[in-house]
């Protein structure tokens, strides 16, 4: 069972469900968690795992033998992204453009192009104190490509048998959230009631339809904004699956690290109830 | 030599458009002949990279000289790279600047 949380609006409240499903969870169920919000993990902040071990996050690129190279031009044909330039005399490579296809390399006539690793970022996984088996993807500073890392943190960590999984997805609703989501059984889609909340909500809504991925909603921050948010749930079918009320307590607690089944204990069985519903959901 | 010098759009008497990688057109003007041709750009409409492929265009044209507002830094790398040499302007016709080129009259560009 794979349980993405996402949100389109950043700030809503991801990560403070995503942890409290998790730690809600950890005493009866093996859980995975991966905090594939790699431009900003934070879920760390209140799992508190090890972090123990290290990894590279790579993407393959190109490097042209120039030797070999008759500057026939197909690899610059064949690019997507303009990550080579062929100019007669030059190959010239441009790693930051490139998105690790590897159409150059398996195109080039004169097998003059090797693919080699170029370091996004870094994967770092451990356990919780509760035995949670958490991983976490951090993209270097300067790097622009998410979804790599995102694929390599997921690739590096498959779930094991009868393991929960929950991935804290990227706020918005670009390639790096369609990459975090993919291969969920439920997105579990967290927003604010309000238009902003509303606005990002229906994008997420939208893409959750587009890749066919059964999704709920959790309401943060109840009783602030307007009604528009219940509205279009109940207008489109998108069940509200637990609201979280607008409080100073409950916000001063998380800013704290503190996660909210720690400040809120009784939100523990309302996670394991959730869980249960959208375990029925998706099966 | 031949010369480039970007413009808004491939048609005689185009105005000099101070973007490279996104300019509409360029304009070859081959000293030696005094001949003028003007090429579309193929990179005008990209997403991203489309210094880089106007500048491969560019230099797959035999161009040695590209006039233009200002270049990017992977365009800049990539004439510069092959030798053209890369001059800025903020306006002007297409005789015009060539003309102040001969002159010696434009600041040679640097990546920005």
């Amino acid at each position: 069972m794979i349980i993405a949380v996402a949100s389109g609006k950043g700030g809503t409240g991801k990560t403070t469900v995503a942890t409290s499903l998790a730690l809600s969870l950890a005493p009866d169920n093996p859980v995975l968690f991966l905090d594939c919000d790699v431009e900003g993990p934070n879920a760390h902040l209140m799992l508190k795992p090890s972090l123990a071990h290290r990894e590279d996050a790579f993407l393959l690129i190109p490097a042209v033998d120039e030797v070999l190279c008759d500057h026939c031009g197909i690899c610059a044909e064949v690019c997507q992204y303009q990550a080579i330039a062929v100019t007669g005399r030059r190959v010239l490579v441009f790693p930051e453009m490139c998105h690790g296809c590897g159409s150059c390399a398996l195109n080039c006539p004169a097998r003059a192009i090797r693919e080699v690793p170029h370091v996004l970022g870094t994967l770092e996984s451990g356990n919780t104190p509760e035995g949670i088996r958490f991983a976490r993807g951090v993209l270097t500073v300067g790097e622009i490509l998410a979804v790599p890392v995102i694929r390599q943190l997921k690739m590096s960590h498959p779930a094991q048998i009868g393991e929960t999984v929950i991935i804290d997805a990227p706020p918005g609703t670009s390639c790096p959230v369609v990459e975090a989501v993919r291969g969920a059984d439920y997105v579990i889609l967290v927003t604010e009631p309000t238009q902003f909340g509303l606005h990002d909500l229906k994008l997420a809504y939208e893409l959750t339809c587009e890749l066919g991925l059964p999704a709920g909603v959790i309401i943060s921050r109840d009783g602030i904004g307007d009604r528009e948010v219940d509205d279009f749930c109940l207008h489109v079918g998108l069940p509200v699956l637990l609201r979280i009320p607008m409080e100073r307590a409950i916000a001063a607690g998380i800013a704290q690290g503190l996660p909210l089944v720690s400040l809120r204990p009784e939100y523990n069985a309302l996670f394991k109830e959730l869980f249960l519903t959208v375990a029925g959901v998706s099966q | 030599m031949k010369i480039a010098v970007s413009v808004k759009a491939a048609k005689s008497g185009a105005a000099f458009d101070p973007r490279f990688g996104r300019a509409g057109a360029f304009v070859i003007v081959d000293t030696n002949t005094g001949e003028q041709q003007a090429v579309a750009n193929p990179a005008a409409q990209f997403g991203g990279g489309a210094g880089i492929r106007a500048a491969e265009f560019l230099v797959r044209h035999d161009v040695e000289a590209v006039i233009s507002g200002a270049f990017g830094p992977k365009a800049y790398d990539v004439l510069h790279s092959s030798g053209v040499r890369l001059y800025q302007a903020k306006s002007g016709t297409v005789d015009d600047l060539v003309a102040r080129l001969l002159k010696g009259d434009l600041d040679a560009a640097e990546g920005d």
